[in-house]
C-alpha cells in the first residue's frame, strides 16, 4: 500500500508572520517631515503710512548672504562656522557693550525680575544666494537661540529646555525670545539669476 | 525509505492551504507599513538641506506642501532644467500660489484654519529668488505659518 507522506505542520505559519508583521512595524519608520519653523511677518498695509520704526540702532543685527555665499554679520565677513557664537554674544551681551544691544529687566511670571534681550536678529539675502546656505544660516541662528535657551533652562530650573513642560518652556521662550526678522527682499547686486 | 520508492503508484499530498491567508495577511500589512502616503506625484528633484536644527512638523495633517526644484529628468525637454514651483501635480507660477493657499485653507476644517503651515521643500541648489518671491505672496495671501523643509543630522 503507498504510504501518505504527512501533512506539513502549517500552525506556526501565522506565528511566523506576525513576527515578521512585528518586525517590520518596529522598524520602518514613516516619512516624517523635519524642518524649521518659522513665521513671516504679515504683509504691510499699502494705506499706512510708512513710519519710522527706528529701533535703536545696537539692538539690531543684520546678517548678509550675498549671491557667492558670503556671510557678513553686523559689519565684518564671517564664516558660518563662527556665526553662532557671535549671535550668542550679541543676544547675551555679557560686557554691557553700549554697541550691543540693551538688557531691558523685564518682569517675567513665574520667574520675577529677569534681564532680556531687545536683540533683534535681521536676515537678508540676495536673489542669488543658494538656499543651502540660507538655510544653514537659519540654523545658526536657531542653534544659538537654543543654545541660550538651554543655558538658561540650566540655569533657572536646572534642566535642558526640552526636558522642561510646557510652562516651563514658555517662561524660557519668555526669557530668551527668539527674534529673526526675515527682511523685506532687496535687489542687492543682481550678479545671478 | 518509502519515499524514495519507485515504481508504486503514489497519491500527491494535496499542499496546505491553510497558510496561505496568513502569508497574503504579511504582505498586505508590509505594504500597508512601508507605502509612504503620498497623493501628489513629485515631479521636481527635491534634494532638501541639512539642518541639525530641525523640528518634527507638529500636525502633519494640517501642512501643505510647496516643492521647488528642478523638472525630473523626463520632463526636463519639456520644461527646462529651470527651477519650478510644483503645487499638488503640476507646473505653477508664483501667481497661482494664491488659488492654492486658498483652497487648502478651505480643505481644513473650520479651527484649524489658523494653524495651517506651509511647507516649502525645496532643493538645496535652487537660488532664494524664487524663494523669496514664493515668500511675499504668501505673505499676501496671509499665510505665515511657514517651515523650511530640511533633513536632521550633522
Amino acid at each position: 500500500m503507498a504510504k501518505k507522506t504527512p501533512a506539513i505542520n502549517s500552525s506556526s505559519t501565522a506565528d511566523i508572520a506576525f513576527l515578521l508583521l512585528c518586525y517590520f512595524l518596529m522598524t520602518t519608520t514613516m516619512g516624517t517631515q523635519t524642518g524649521l519653523s518659522r513665521r513671516l511677518p504679515p504683509m504691510p498695509d499699502p494705506n499706512q503710512k510708512v513710519e519710522d520704526q527706528k529701533v535703536n540702532r545696537r539692538n539690531i543685527i543684520i546678517v548678509k548672504i550675498n549671491s557667492a555665499d558670503r556671510i557678513l554679520a553686523g559689519s565684518e565677513p564671517i564664516d558660518v562656522s563662527q556665526l553662532k557664537d557671535k549671535i550668542k554674544i550679541f543676544l547675551t551681551n555679557p560686557t554691557d557693550d553700549p554697541n550691543l544691544p540693551v538688557m531691558e529687566s523685564t518682569e517675567i511670571a513665574g520667574l520675577g525680575t529677569r534681564k532680556v534681550s531687545k536683540g533683534v536678529i535681521s536676515l537678508q539675502n540676495d536673489r542669488g544666494t543658494s538656499y543651502q546656505a540660507y538655510i544653514a544660516v537659519q540654523n545658526e541662528l536657531v542653534k544659538a537661540v537654543n543654545e541660550l535657551r538651554d543655558e538658561a533652562a540650566m540655569r533657572e530650573f536646572g534642566k535642558k529646555f526640552l526636558a522642561l513642560d510646557e510652562d516651563g518652556q514658555k517662561i524660557i521662550k519668555d526669557l530668551v525670545p527668539q527674534q529673526i526678522s526675515e527682511a523685506e527682499p532687496k535687489d542687492v547686486g543682481k550678479r545671478r539669476r | 525509505m518509502s519515499m524514495f520508492k519507485k515504481g508504486e503508484k503514489k497519491e500527491m499530498p494535496g499542499i496546505a492551504s491553510g497558510s496561505l491567508s496568513d502569508i497574503v495577511f504579511m504582505l498586505l500589512f508590509f505594504f500597508m507599513v512601508t507605502t509612504q502616503m503620498r497623493e501628489t506625484e513629485n515631479k521636481v528633484v527635491v534634494k532638501i538641506p541639512q539642518a541639525s536644527e530641525s523640528v518634527k512638523l507638529e500636525r502633519k495633517d494640517l501642512a501643505s506642501y510647496i516643492n521647488i526644484g528642478t523638472p525630473i529628468r523626463s520632463l526636463q525637454a519639456q520644461y527646462g532644467t529651470d527651477a519650478r514651483i510644483q503645487l499638488n501635480d503640476s507646473f505653477k507660477t508664483v501667481d497661482d500660489i494664491r488659488d492654492f493657499v486658498a483652497a487648502e485653507r478651505d480643505s481644513k476644517s473650520e479651527n484649524d484654519r489658523a494653524f495651517m503651515q506651509i511647507c516649502i521643500r525645496a532643493d538645496q541648489d535652487v537660488r532664494m529668488g524664487i524663494i523669496t518671491d514664493v515668500k511675499q505672496e504668501l505673505r499676501r495671501c496671509s499665510a505665515l505659518k511657514i517651515m523650511y523643509s530640511a533633513r536632521k543630522g550633522e
